[in-house]
């Protein structure tokens, strides 16, 4: 297997806030990595590295073999391969569902308004969304917007699709249908890195799961090994906490 | 107060808008309702009717009446002060287009990040404040006097040419801040979403940030273009023979003031249907999105 992703020694501070204190990871192509842990663990710092939307402080990264990290990097570039998508969707509001998703096929990789018009209307169909094509963002449900920013996403074609905890901004009976869409995704055979709150999503879903404290990676292990008989005792100690809280 | 996210309410002001609304108008139910519009109709007839007698009857009313009221000389002046009128339309017209272009360049340069663009931002930041600061008036003395005083080869003379530059020079800074706070007004998450999907930093704010900051803006900006309406009236300082110019040409012939009020009701012309225009616009698009058709 090659590597989607290698992060060595990866740290980001905000001020004085050490935010990612030396992470070192990888994962395969075609690998779903799920990334838990607490609120302010790092989870959505270290996502938004990989996209270089946070600029490293120390560390090197390399996606698809290629070093992000390096002086010269073309930041443009770099992020044609790799797509996000946010909590809060940060759908384009001035756009229709259509144009939000057509925009950079069109601008970054030049695609005629034709070919990103099918492009655009494949990924609605398979979301379930060909019919909201014309409506506005802010007449979509969340459920609604968060799909529209996921097929903007998959719309560039990526080798890697980092997803920020897409779900936490949604009501809960909107939720499944934002996960059925990562799920085929994942069937698909997406490179995925997902942080995530919803523990029996990553368990299904996840080949490989990561816990994060503090700017530190903890473990990194299969779903059954993290969830039933974690080595560490603060990935213990978290999971209780989340089994209490009923998200598990 | 600053970890309360705009718009929401904050914690020691917990009233919903349509609750302080109608608590403001006096009532919520509908019938309370109708009672505040008639009363609100009563009151305001009869504080025009107190004023009517008061004025009609103070005692400089006749001479006042006589050389601000004149029928006669108001007809007689309309139809030049009309003709001088388009000098202002052409005034204002030109110096907006160039103003709206301009001033759009100068808050794009000002919002541009990093070490590299600090002189860049440091002129553009000087230049909003120093022609901001200066009156008016002073711009246009000193440009349509100064500079073709100065008889460099080339450089043109007609004071029509200077009054431009001039209206130009002042609202481009005026302008340019109101594209600035819209282009802030934009979250940065939109343009985090932009440059995730690739598009460059101008790309992004072609697309992205632009198009939002400007429908923001549309209202503030009409505001700035009704002011540079009505300064063009300043320009008769520097001998352009424009409405204002011609009302005091007309005014002087006969020591008869009513011509000022025929120049004053072509500028209310032209300022009131752009003010409902832009209403209408603002409307339109917040239909459009609301209705999510095309």
């Amino acid at each position: 297997m090659t590597e989607a992703v290698r992060i060595e020694g990866l740290h980001k501070s905000f001020d004085e806030l050490e935010v990612l204190r030396g992470i070192d990871l990888t994962v395969d192509d075609h690998e779903v990595l799920a990334l838990i842990g607490a609120s302010g663990s790092g989870k959505s710092t270290l996502l938004r590295c990989l996209d270089l939307l946070e600029e490293i402080d120390r560390g090197r990264v390399w996606i698809e073999g290629v070093e992000i990290t390096a002086p010269d990097v073309d930041v443009n570039a770099v992020r044609r391969g790799i797509a996000i998508v946010f909590q809060a969707f940060n759908l384009f509001p001035h756009m229709s569902v259509l144009a939000n998703v057509t925009l950079a096929p069109r601008k970054v990789l030049g695609l005629s308004d034709d070919e990103a018009r099918e492009r655009a209307s494949d990924l609605l169909r398979r979301f379930g969304l060909l019919d909201k094509r014309d409506d506005y963002p802010d007449r979509l449900s969340g459920g609604q917007q968060q799909r529209v920013a996921i097929a903007r996403a998959m719309a560039m074609g990526p080798d890697l699709l980092l997803l920020d905890e897409v779900t936490s901004a949604l009501d809960p009976v909107l939720v499944a249908e934002v996960l059925d869409v990562i799920r085929e995704l994942a069937a698909g055979g997406i490179t995925m890195v997902i942080a995530t709150h919803e523990m029996g999503f990553a368990r299904d879903v996840a080949h490989r799961v990561a816990f994060l404290e503090e700017g530190r990676l903890l473990e990194v292990g299969t779903p059954g090994q993290i969830f039933s008989d974690p080595r560490e005792e603060a990935t213990r100690r978290f999971l209780d906490r989340i089994i209490a809280a009923g998200r598990m | 107060m600053s970890s309360t996210p705009p718009g929401a309410p904050s914690p020691a002001d917990p009233m919903p808008v349509g609750d302080r609304r109608s608590r403001i108008l006096g009532g919520g139910t509908r019938v309370e309702g109708r009672r505040a519009v008639a009363i609100a109709l009563i009151s305001t007839a009869v504080f025009f009717t107190v004023l009517v007698i008061v004025v009609v009857n103070s005692p400089g009313w006749d001479e006042f009446s006589a050389k601000f009221l004149d029928g006669e000389q108001f007809l007689e002046s309309l139809p030049g002060i009309g003709r001088a009128f388009l000098v202002n339309i052409q005034l204002f017209l030109i110096a907006e287009a160039i103003v709206l272009v301009l001033a759009l360049i100068v808050a794009v340069l000002r919002s541009l990040p990093g070490p590299v663009f600090f002189p860049i931002r440091f002129l553009t930041a000087a230049y909003t404040d120093l022609f901001r600061g200066i009156p008016t008036v002073l711009v246009i003395y000193a440009l349509g006097l100064g500079a073709p005083a100065l008889q460099i080869q080339g450089i043109p003379t007609s004071p029509f040419f200077w009054a431009v530059v001039s209206l130009v020079l002042v609202y481009t800074a005026y302008v340019a801040e109101v594209y600035r706070a819209g282009i802030e007004s934009v979250h940065e998450s939109q343009v985090a979403a932009a440059r995730s999907l690739g598009l460059t930093r101008w790309q992004s704010t072609r697309y992205v940030v632009l198009p939002q900051a400007i429908r923001r803006i549309v209202p503030p900006l009409l505001n700035d273009f009704l002011g540079l309406q009505k300064d063009t009236a300043l320009v008769a300082l520097i001998g352009v023979i424009e409405a204002f110019r011609q009302a005091q040409i007309d005014s002087s012939a006969t020591f008869n003031y009513t011509p000022f009020l025929a120049c004053a009701l072509y500028f209310v012309l032209i300022t009131i249907p752009l003010a409902r225009l832009i209403d209408w616009l603002v409307a339109r698009d917040r239909r459009r999105r609301l209705a999510g058709a095309r």
